[in-house]
């Protein structure tokens, strides 16, 4: 009897116990609700939540959230394809938006083969770290260091390293997320829109014989390409030839034609395409490291 | 408590012993002539780089200021030699970046007169003043890191000093130029050691010098001044007795908090050569136009400690030192532990190089001994690291790119890349070199 008293007792205080819980709960889910828009999550679910970055917000859902706020268009998702943004654009029944595809441009040309090295780097396979030991082994000061720390950090396999040590990156696969700049020792990625098809492909401002000594690919700062181009679209800067892309309307492939040792360049979508005069690079083996002294 | 209390070596805890190498301790200092081309990088020092105050074909004499400094944290360019200013621009320096350069040609009769000096009586100056005249020295610290002189010894002035710490450790292998400096400049020593005990205002200073150089603690302890406010301490040979915060360990049992400098003790440290040149070239006026460096390696015919003329290009260095005919070989600029490789012989000689070494080929071990393994976590990494760290696990985290975790929650930011890890590691790992990109993308990171 005593036992069933006990039971019935027990029962009866975890069932109020439960009903008083469960009521809390209740209320607090009627008083403490926030509206969410659902078609945020909706919106989320078509996006690749790669949370890369590139669109500017901290990631897939905070760019969801903007989409339906109406704060960003659904095109600044440049790893989306442009049928799934437009999906997302009809599905929410905004415009689109018109963004220019940005991809990733390496500032330099001087591969293995023709960028002379000055000393053998020995230590961490790094860029970064080749970067510490006095500049890495290669005697121009401003170029590509060839070790792939922009492959190893590209989440899109959009950057592959060719045969003479220099990024390639597959303009249809590459994002404009900015991983590649930021690691980059030498600062050589920039994130340019599609539209900049004229491309100086280095940044040695040593004075042209120097240059030209540590990179048969280096811009010399002869300003032939000064000369040919519209006037205001490309100047010398500390020696080296810049483009000022705020005149880029004005940029033809004129420009390249002189160019004696093609760092500069036109860029038509995946295809790099160097001026008449440029000299021709036949040699597909590394050049020897300079013996000083 | 130490493992045998009735030791009574001053120390600290862990550390390394690497071989000494220290061969031309017993050769006195020699002069290097000029070079016919002196390269003066405006960025000796850490800290914003000084503004040029000559112009190009401008003449100049030995001494004379040729660059002045930007703000606090910054020092006056003194010209080396007599000569003409060719021109100011990029050149390369040691790190591998080009920076902006004075380059001097140098006049043939050019002599070791110096030719721009303001003598000055420095027992009537204030602390402050002797702060100012010893920034208008352009003198740095020549240990090694090139932080301004002036600023070391600015104390807060919530701080009160009561030591000042003079390190004539020298705990690098090979390097001897302290070594030679405390024996030859011993005058200039202890008047320099007066000005920065005025500068700092402490009562005391004590020169700790490892026992590993008997003949200097020796020489010092004849000399000493008879008030009692200066005296020389024996510590224990051990790497790294000279990094700062050990020094003060092993002095005087005082613990610098974490990520905090000595002056939070009371304690300021100073290097004995930076006090020694300071003791010259303060009641001269004159500004700093050389250092003393150690050139010396198994590539080297004629090792020993030299005056060098600031700017003087590291080619012009080794030729005059016999280091022709060596095709293959590393050139490391400061100790063997902290130091730098270069990668070219154009860079000059500049305030923060105290050694010059050369590895010929056969120090140079092949590819296949220098291949990394995996990390078998012995600890002998974690036994070594002076500061207490655990590099085995910094170091795994660097390998995942967790650089955030590694400043957070491992004290990355306490590391001064001595190497004692790297050091001991059977592994072969770059621990050093792997901080070093750590704390590089942190700083960035910082700044964005």
């Amino acid at each position: 009897m005593e036992l069933i008293v006990s039971v019935a007792l027990a029962g009866a205080f975890m069932a109020i116990l439960g009903g008083l819980l469960a009521w809390l709960l209740a209320v607090a889910n009627k008083r403490l609700y926030v509206y969410e828009d659902p078609r945020i999550g909706e919106v989320e679910e078509m996006l690749p939540k790669s949370n890369c970055g590139a669109c500017g917000t901290a990631g897939c859902r905070n760019f969801a959230e903007q989409v339906v706020d109406g704060k960003i268009v659904p095109a600044k998702c440049s790893v989306n394809s442009p049928d799934m943004n437009a999906y997302i654009a009809k599905f929410l029944g905004v415009d689109m938006g018109d963004v220019v595809k940005q991809v990733a441009r390496l500032a330099c040309a001087g591969g293995k083969h023709v960028a002379r090295q000055r000393a053998h780097y020995q230590g961490l396979d790094s860029c970064r770290a080749a970067a510490t030991v006095g500049g890495g082994g290669k005697d121009c000061a401003w170029g590509c260091l060839g070790l792939a720390d922009c492959e190893v950090v590209c989440d899109f396999d959009a950057i592959t390293m060719n045969s003479f040590g220099l990024p390639e990156v597959d303009v249809d696969k590459c994002t404009a997320c900015g991983d590649c700049v930021e690691v980059c020792p030498k600062a050589l990625f920039s994130l340019q829109p599609i539209t900049h098809k004229l491309w100086v492909a280095c940044k040695n401002h040593a004075d042209g014989d120097t240059a030209e000594k540590q990179c048969e690919v280096a811009c010399t700062a002869c300003g032939k390409c000064v000369a040919d181009a519209a006037p205001g679209l490309m100047k010398l800067d500390h020696e080296l030839a810049t483009i000022d892309y705020g005149q880029n309307r004005l940029a033809t492939a004129k420009a390249i034609e002189r160019c004696p040792t093609g760092a500069i360049v036109w860029l038509e979508g995946a295809q790099v395409k160097k001026g008449k005069e440029a000299k021709k690079i036949v040699r597909m083996t590394p050049l020897p490291v300079a013996s000083e002294g | 408590m130490s493992l045998f209390p009735f030791s009574t070596r001053k120390t600290f805890a862990r550390g390394v012993h690497p071989a000494s190498n220290k061969s031309t301790a017993g050769t006195p200092i020699r002069r290097m002539p000029f070079a016919p081309r002196i390269l003066l990088p405006l960025a000796q020092h850490i800290g914003k780089p000084a503004v040029p105050i000559v112009s190009v074909g401008q003449e100049v004499v030995r001494g004379q200021p040729i660059a002045r400094a930007e703000g606090f944290l910054s020092v006056p360019l003194h010209a080396p030699a007599d000569g003409v200013v060719e021109a100011i621009e990029l050149r390369p320096s040691a790190k591998g970046n080009w920076v902006e350069t004075i380059v001097i040609r140098v006049y043939e009769a050019s002599t070791q007169e110096v030719r721009w000096s303001e003598p000055r009586d420095m027992d009537a100056l204030s602390p402050q003043e002797i702060l100012q005249a010893i920034q208008d020295t352009g003198m740095v610290g020549m240990g090694g890191a090139a932080f301004p002189s002036h600023a070391k010894l600015t104390v807060p002035k919530e701080r009160k000093i009561h030591t000042l710490v003079v390190n004539g450790c020298e705990c690098e292998p090979f390097l001897t130029c302290d070594h030679r400096m405390m024996l030859e400049l011993t005058d200039d020593m202890f008047r320099g050691i007066r000005y920065a005990m005025r500068a700092v205002g402490a009562e005391r200073a004590i020169i700790g010098i490892e026992d590993n150089k008997p003949d200097a603690v020796e020489h010092i302890r004849a000399r000493l001044p008879a008030d009692g406010a200066i005296t020389v301490e024996a510590v224990e040979t051990k790497y790294p007795q000279g990094a700062e915060k050990m020094l003060v360990q092993s002095l005087l049992g005082l613990k610098v908090p974490a990520g905090g400098l000595p002056l939070e003790v009371g304690v300021v440290v100073n290097n004995v050569g930076t006090l020694a040149l300071l003791g010259r070239l303060l009641p001269a006026g004159e500004g700093m136009t050389e250092r003393v460096v150690t050139v010396t390696g198994p590539g080297i015919k004629k090792p020993g400690d030299y005056w060098v003329p600031l700017g003087t290009p590291m080619r012009t260095v080794l030729d005059w030192a016999g280091a022709e005919g060596v095709s293959e070989r590393e050139i490391i600029l400061g100790g063997p532990m902290m130091g730098q490789a270069v990668a070219s012989l154009d860079v000059p000689v500049t305030k923060g190089v105290s050694g010059i070494l050369v590895f010929d080929k056969l120090n140079i071990q092949a590819d296949a001994s220098r291949k990394t393994y995996p990390c078998i976590k012995c600890g002998e990494c974690v036994n070594a690291c002076p500061m207490g760290l655990n590099p085995s696990m910094l170091g795994m985290l660097a390998g995942g790119r967790e650089y955030d975790l590694m400043g957070s929650q491992y004290h990355l930011g306490d590391c001064f890349e001595c190497g004692c890890c790297t050091y001991v590691c059977p592994s072969n790992i770059p621990l050093v070199q792997q901080f070093r990109i750590a704390k590089g993308i942190l700083r960035d990171r910082a700044a964005a």
